[in-house]
């Protein structure tokens, strides 16, 4: 197993987060991981990206030019990724921010309404926590009890009585990973 | 038979390389008695620079380190922030410390560095013989300003000691000079001041010595002496500038 | 030992701190500020002293202030700032202070980007500073190594007196990846009887001096300095071969390029073409020899370099190691461009074939 993916938006979108995310469960569950970071004045306000790559091998070069999967917050990172996703590749699209359907017919697209559900449950913070939990069942990359133990692990203390949200919004994300071929900003309740 | 005067422990008998006249042997003599007199000779390390004083590392016996150019008061502070007991201390000339190494010296200061300073000030570069420095004065003749520095060309002289007492991190500023035995003595109380407000941790402390260069001024010894008191202690007075305990009482200058 | 995730600069801090680092200088410069950052916070807690210093000029002479008072002394930084500590450097090397300066290179010149780069390979190798010196050059290609690294330098540096680099770039410092924290081979250290911390009872004055007016005895410390460098390239050199016992095409490359390369060789080889990956991992001194022996065997054909710089600069040393037995191309790229594992393969492709029309005389 060798998933090479690229995760793109704006800053505060919680672009780094999803994929620390990745690469911590990843980890958990033994694959070798490797979370690579576009650095810079973006990081203040443009669109932000990072690459992860998740191998059940050793990882060779932490950085690559067409991801098996991308996972789009925005529309420039459609603009910017989308052509080069591999063919065959999965698309994520975050369909809250991005209102255009991407056009390529060779990879699978998925459009995920992540502020519209984390909004819905109260915290549009907890985006990100959608897309994963899109991501996870999407893909099968990943256990989705691995993510959910990792929640509990992550909001601690004061920050503890975040963890029904996020588990909420990852569960929420996880039903978005199935087909969905139209753009649409309504909430998953399949 | 009792002994009435001898060599400073301070100080190895290596024969000094300075010129006939040149104040550094004096000033040298005056740092190690004092490291002797304050029990400090064991405890020293000191930081020499570039520039006629160079080769301090062969005068003084206590432990010593040769930075470059400038940057003494940076070398300094990577000994004494690892070694805060002992007792540190740079030794540096006008072109070392005023023109090259100034950044070092004012974020030394700025940051309190627990060390003593003694800042030579000849108004010349000495060892590459005869250049302008930043403290020499208006209308003095160097070999890069052969008919008198001017302002036009080169700005006022700058005075040290009043430009690190304006920062917090310096507690103790006093400029000095050599030239008689009143002034050596004063010079040496001000130098065992110094490094007694250092070992009480007070903050960085700074005593500039206005010295002669004889051979660069194209002098004799005695007419430089002259000199330095006509034309140098006019620009540059001579006494506390900074001592935090007098700050206390708004006596700043 | 439980893998843990690093981002590499916080690695790198980390990393020195359990080598028993007792202080850190240094200046804020991007990709590499998150060193001084994590220093600042965890090195005072372990009982070190951390100072952010008013330049890059400053910091490396505070670490000559340190390390000259027997200090383990670190400061890190990245192109532009390395190139103002080279006058610290040349006097560390010549006073023979151990030290250890980490260089997360950028793309240069000049101010150039903060995109990773390779361009001061020749600052690294051949001594930014004035005179012959030379300093230990560990060059990294992922988080673990970087960590070990970063580790044993610090007694690399202390067994032979001498200024150790960790170059690595950007990306390897902003990355994220699973480290172990192993135990580093253990060295035998002289203890640091020269050091000027105060005489304490001594009956000699200790003196950290690179002054030498008399040639005779100027060229006294040079011999010194030689007869070291040269017993440090018997015992230190490293490199490592990857599927090169069969290649007919090897890859030169050090850092992140490297790394590249691990997955353009795999590429290469599923596409038919035998290639394979000689890292330089200690870039001084360089893998000379193995290198020479490598590209002497029957089935080596070509040698294709690969660097984030545009000229080439191991190019340099790949050449004087492979001395004329094969030919040689290029691919650099520069200015923050990383090379793409897609582009290796090309290259790779395009100087077999030309090998392959010319009857390897190139």
């Amino acid at each position: 197993m060798k998933k090479e993916i690229i995760i793109s938006g704006f800053g505060g979108q919680g672009v780094m987060s999803i994929g620390k995310n990745l690469v911590e469960a990843g980890m958990a569950e033994g694959l070798n991981v490797t979370w690579a970071p576009s650095y810079g004045p973006e990081m203040r306000g443009g669109t932000a990206n990072c690459s992860v790559v998740l191998s059940s091998r050793r990882i060779g070069s932490p950085v690559f030019t067409h991801p098996t999967e991308l996972i789009a917050m925005n529309a420039p990172s459609i603009g910017k990724f989308g052509p080069l996703a591999v063919s065959g590749g999965l698309v994520l699209v975050n369909s809250s921010v991005v209102k255009e359907p991407f056009g390529r017919a060779d990879v699978r697209t998925l459009y995920v309404p992540c502020e519209s559900i984390a909004y819905e449950l109260g915290n549009p913070k907890a985006a990100n926590m959608v897309m994963l939990g899109a991501y996870v069942s999407a893909t099968g990359a990943l256990q989705p009890e691995t993510i959910k133990s990792m929640i509990v692990h992550m909001f601690t203390g004061a920050k503890a009585k975040l963890v029904p949200l996020n588990l909420e919004a990852f569960r929420r994300g996880m039903r978005c990973g199935t087909e969905r071929p139209v753009p649409t900003d309504a909430a998953c309740t399949a | 038979m009792a002994v009435i005067y001898e060599k400073s422990k301070g100080l190895t008998d290596a024969e000094l390389h300075y010129c006939p006249g040149c104040h550094h042997g004096i000033i040298h003599k005056l740092v190690a008695e004092s490291l002797v007199e304050l029990g400090l000779l064991d405890e020293a390390v000191g930081v020499c620079p570039v520039g006629c004083s160079v080769f301090a590392y062969n005068y003084f016996s206590c432990d010593m380190l040769e930075a470059a150019h400038g940057r003494a008061p940076a070398v300094a502070t990577g000994v004494k922030r690892t070694h805060p007991n002992q007792a540190v201390f740079t030794y540096q000339g006008d072109g070392d410390l005023a023109s090259i190494g100034a950044a070092e010296i004012v974020h030394a200061a700025m940051r309190g560095e627990k060390f003593t300073t003694i800042f030579v000030n000849n108004a010349i570069y000495g060892m590459t013989g005869g250049q302008m420095a930043p403290t020499t004065l208006i209308g003095q003749k160097a070999t890069t300003c052969q008919s008198g520095r001017t302002v036009e060309q080169a700005g006022m002289p700058i005075r040290v000691a009043e430009m690190l007492a304006t920062l917090d991190g310096c507690v103790y500023a006093e400029r000095v000079c050599v030239t008689d035995i009143a002034n050596l003595n004063k010079a040496k109380r001000a130098v065992k001041k110094a490094f007694t407000k250092q070992m009480n941790r007070e903050g960085f402390t700074f005593v500039e010595v206005l010295s002669t260069c004889p051979t660069n001024w194209g002098m004799t010894p005695v007419k430089a002496v002259q000199w330095l008191k006509e034309n140098m202690i006019p620009y540059y007075p001579l006494g506390v500038v900074k001592d935090v305990e007098i700050t206390e009482k708004a006596e700043v200058r | 030992m439980a893998k843990e995730l690093w981002k590499g600069n916080e690695a790198i801090a980390e990393a020195a701190i359990r080598a028993g680092c007792d202080c850190f200088f240094g200046y804020p410069i991007t990709p590499q500020s998150e060193v001084p950052e994590y220093m600042s916070v965890h090195l005072p807690a372990a009982g070190g002293v951390f100072v952010q210093s008013e330049s890059e000029i400053a910091a490396v002479n505070m670490v000559y202030g340190a390390a000259g008072s027997g200090m383990r002394a670190m400061t890190s930084s990245s192109s532009p700032g390395i190139s103002l500590k080279q006058e610290g450097i040349t006097y560390l090397a010549a006073s023979e202070l151990p030290c250890v300066i980490v260089n997360c290179m950028r793309g240069g010149p000049g101010l150039g980007t903060i995109q990773p780069g390779q361009g001061d390979y020749f600052q690294a190798t051949r001594g930014g500073g004035n005179g012959d010196y030379r300093t230990l050059v560990l060059a990294p290609f992922d988080i673990q190594e970087t960590v070990d690294f970063v580790q044993e330098a610090f007694d690399i540096a202390d067994q032979y007196r001498n200024p150790v680099m960790v170059v690595c770039d950007g990306l390897i410092g902003q990355m994220m990846e699973p480290i172990e924290w192993r135990p580093i081979p253990k060295r035998d250290l002289p203890p640091k009887d020269w050091a000027a911390s105060g005489r304490r009872g001594r009956a000699r004055h200790n003196v950290i001096n690179s002054l030498y007016l008399d040639p005779e005895s100027c060229e006294e410390l040079n011999q010194r300095l030689t007869v070291k460098y040269a017993e440090m390239e018997e015992k230190e050199t490293r490199w490592s071969a990857v599927n090169c016992e069969d290649a007919e095409l090897i890859i030169t490359a050090y850092g992140t390029p490297a790394r590249i390369a691990l997955s353009a060789i795999e590429e290469l080889r599923a596409g038919g073409l035998k290639a394979g990956l000689f890292r330089p991992i200690t870039l001084w001194p360089f893998p000379e020899a193995p290198l020479h022996e490598l590209a002497g065997s029957g089935q080596v054909k070509v040698i294709l370099d690969v660097e984030m710089s545009s000229t080439g600069q191991m190019l340099d040393d790949v050449r004087l190691a492979v001395e004329g037995q094969k030919p040689i191309r290029y691919l650099g790229h520069a200015g923050g461009v990383m090379p793409t594992v897609e582009e290796m393969a090309d290259a790779a492709w395009t100087a077999w074939k030309e090998v392959q029309q010319h009857g390897g005389h190139l």
